[in-house]
């Protein structure tokens, strides 16, 4: 029975580790392809252990790759600004829909829920964008889509539903006001919903090349994911990535282990924050489905 | 803490709701000012879809065709192929995501080794929070026809490399690979996150009754498990009509060759909008999306209602 017993956990630790293996090698194969030298590249195809190793496409991303800076830049300071407003934005309104004292509370839900199964999609989107002047800045990759989704107010107004009214009663007995009881209450006591959220619009932030394909054509504003999509499409755009004054001219430009360089410093603030994203998004993933 | 109903007190107004909370309300005017330009303000934009706009008189100065646009799209060979696609491709990621990572959170439910399961649940999430065009790098790497992984396997077994990228006929079944590959951590999250909630008492009580662990799965997990199971699957049915864009533009892009089988309503759209210029036939396309959409979310929703009173959306 015993024997048995170990027979059935070995076959499963070995069927779920190949498929941990299917997750983590193809990432492993983009890393290894960044710290592969071009020629090898070219002559022996990909492979999961540098054939021969080099930094080449490193350095020519940290002396020559302005452009692949600038879009790091434009990443990080719209997923910074866009998720602190992001979330002061969502935490209000959950606050608000959340508060028991607001009679109409249920029908402002309602007004939030109807566009989340009603709107007119990509092109009236489009339009209006243009329309209010959203193109072209560094706006234009902040407010549209990301600043508000009414799937993290939900979530947001569900976890403050549920913290006990006893609380805000006494409060109210000893005389605090509304502003006291959200800020000394509803908030403090929603820190790990607002983590989730956060983490939610960092990573969607981050993401995000939508905003840039549709509203943005300036390449000083391009996020670095979009940047990566036009690496791949845009020949002119790897071209001006490559820094040719370097490494001497018998030495061949990387064209393919700049690529996957572009995209390893692309996924290495996700692989930094992981233990923190992983924590509390699987939080999030959970309360949102589970409870519905 | 009970729920005050309004009609007991029938002046009760929502100005005087303001009055009383001006705190709470004052909370809610950012969100509800995104909500009013970007959710609502489309809905009139939908009009454009019968008439042919011009960004220049706008949406009361442009002439009104009628259903031309509608015309266009249906007769042109188009519609039944972004249709069907789109239908295909999502019924294909919803069947395969769910065999996998159901199949994937029992038998983790079932490893004894505590560290291990951490382990691997952390590695079968990390893909979840890459980028669509982050994947299409790490497809890039298996099958570029150049260098790729699985070219240069072919031709150490003395096959003929294939070229995917001016093969369509491939591209279905990588899609559904990178949707599984990247979505099946989130939902083995949940079905994990719902098998540790049930009762251990259940399986003491099969074991004792001579149950087998195999048959503890099937009958005791399984079983317990398919009310989550149905939940999902029908809300992510609802969502049948809206391709995922994200993911198959970044993936296939405008590469003409593959479009046969990839193209989806979304990228259609997408597409129209951008080289015909004429926002009406995109919109066209689009409103008839939104409709059906509609239909099949409310559906959907009615149908989780009905089933599982618990686990509607609204």
């Amino acid at each position: 029975m015993k024997a048995k017993q170990n027979k059935w956990q070995m076959l499963i630790a070995f069927f779920l580790i190949l498929v941990s293996l299917s997750c983590i090698l193809p990432l492993m194969l983009v890393v290894s392809i960044s710290f592969t030298d071009e020629a090898a590249i070219v002559k022996n195809g990909y492979s999961l252990i540098p054939s021969q190793f080099s930094l080449a496409a490193y350095r020519n991303i940290f002396s020559g790759g302005k452009q692949v800076w600038r879009s790091y830049g434009v990443s990080v300071f719209v997923t910074l600004v866009g998720t602190m407003i992001n979330v002061c934005i969502t935490g209000m309104a959950g606050y608000a829909l959340a508060n028991p004292s607001v009679r109409y509370r249920n029908e402002l839900a309602m007004f939030f829920f109807v566009t989340m199964v009603f709107n007119g999609g990509m092109v009236p989107w489009y339009m209006i964008c243009k329309t209010v002047g959203l193109t072209e800045n560094i706006w234009a990759l902040l407010i549209p889509n990301l600043i508000f989704s009414s799937y993290n107010l939900f979530l947001v107004r569900n976890y403050m539903r549920d913290i006990p009214t006893a609380l805000v009663e006494s409060a109210k007995l000893d005389g605090a006001n509304d502003a006291c009881i959200a800020f000394k209450i509803y908030f403090p006591l929603s820190k790990p919903i607002m983590a989730t959220i956060a983490l939610f619009a960092a990573i969607g932030y981050w993401n995000d090349w939508w905003n840039s394909i549709m509203l943005v054509s300036d390449t000083s504003l391009y996020p670095v994911q979009y940047l990566l999509m036009k690496l791949k499409s845009d020949i002119n755009m790897m071209k001006n990535l490559q820094n040719s004054g370097f490494a001497g001219a018998a030495a061949m430009k990387p064209a393919e282990s700049l690529q996957m360089a572009t995209v390893v410093i692309t996924i290495a603030p996700i692989l930094l924050f992981y233990p923190f994203l992983q924590k509390y998004i699987v939080k999030g993933l959970v309360i949102g489905s589970v409870k519905g | 803490m009970a729920r005050t109903k309004q009609k007991g007190k029938k002046r009760y107004t929502i100005f005087k709701d303001i009055r009383r909370n001006p705190l709470s309300y004052l909370m809610l005017i950012p969100a509800a000012l995104y909500t009013i330009v970007f959710g609502y303000m489309t809905i009139p934009f939908m009009f454009s879809a019968f008439l042919n706009y011009n960004y220049r008189d706008g949406l009361f100065g442009s002439e009104f065709v009628g259903l031309k646009n509608f015309e266009f799209f249906f007769k042109s060979n188009a519609a039944p192929r972004v249709i069907g696609n789109t239908v295909y491709l999502n019924i294909m990621f919803i069947i395969f995501t769910l065999i996998v990572s159901v199949t994937i959170a029992i038998l983790l439910s079932e490893l004894q080794k505590e560290r291990l399961k951490k382990f691997m649940q952390s590695t079968y999430l990390f893909p979840y929070f890459l980028s669509w065009v982050v994947i299409n790098y790490v497809i890039f790497t298996l099958t570029s026809s150049k260098y790729g992984i699985i070219n240069q396997f072919l031709t150490l077994c003395g096959m003929k490399p294939i070229n995917f990228y001016t093969k369509g006929a491939y591209w279905p079944t990588i899609l559904i690979i990178a949707k599984v590959w990247k979505d099946m951590g989130m939902n083995i999250v949940i079905y994990l996150a719902v098998i540790t909630g049930f009762d251990p008492q259940i399986y003491e009580a099969a074991m004792i009754d001579g149950a087998g662990r195999f048959r503890a799965c099937i009958s005791i997990t399984l079983r317990l498990l398919l009310p989550t199971v149905c939940m999902l699957t029908i809300m992510s049915v609802g969502k049948i009509f809206y391709g995922d864009f994200g993911m198959i533009y970044a993936l296939v892009g405008d590469n003409g060759m593959l479009q046969k089988t990839t193209d989806v309503i979304d990228t259609y759209v997408f597409r129209t909008l951008r080289q015909t210029g004429n926002p009406s036939q995109s919109m066209a396309v689009s409103l008839f999306q939104s409709v059906l959409g509609f239909v099949t979310v409310c559906g959907a929703n009615w149908t989780a209602r009905r089933f599982f009173s618990e686990g509607a959306l609204f």
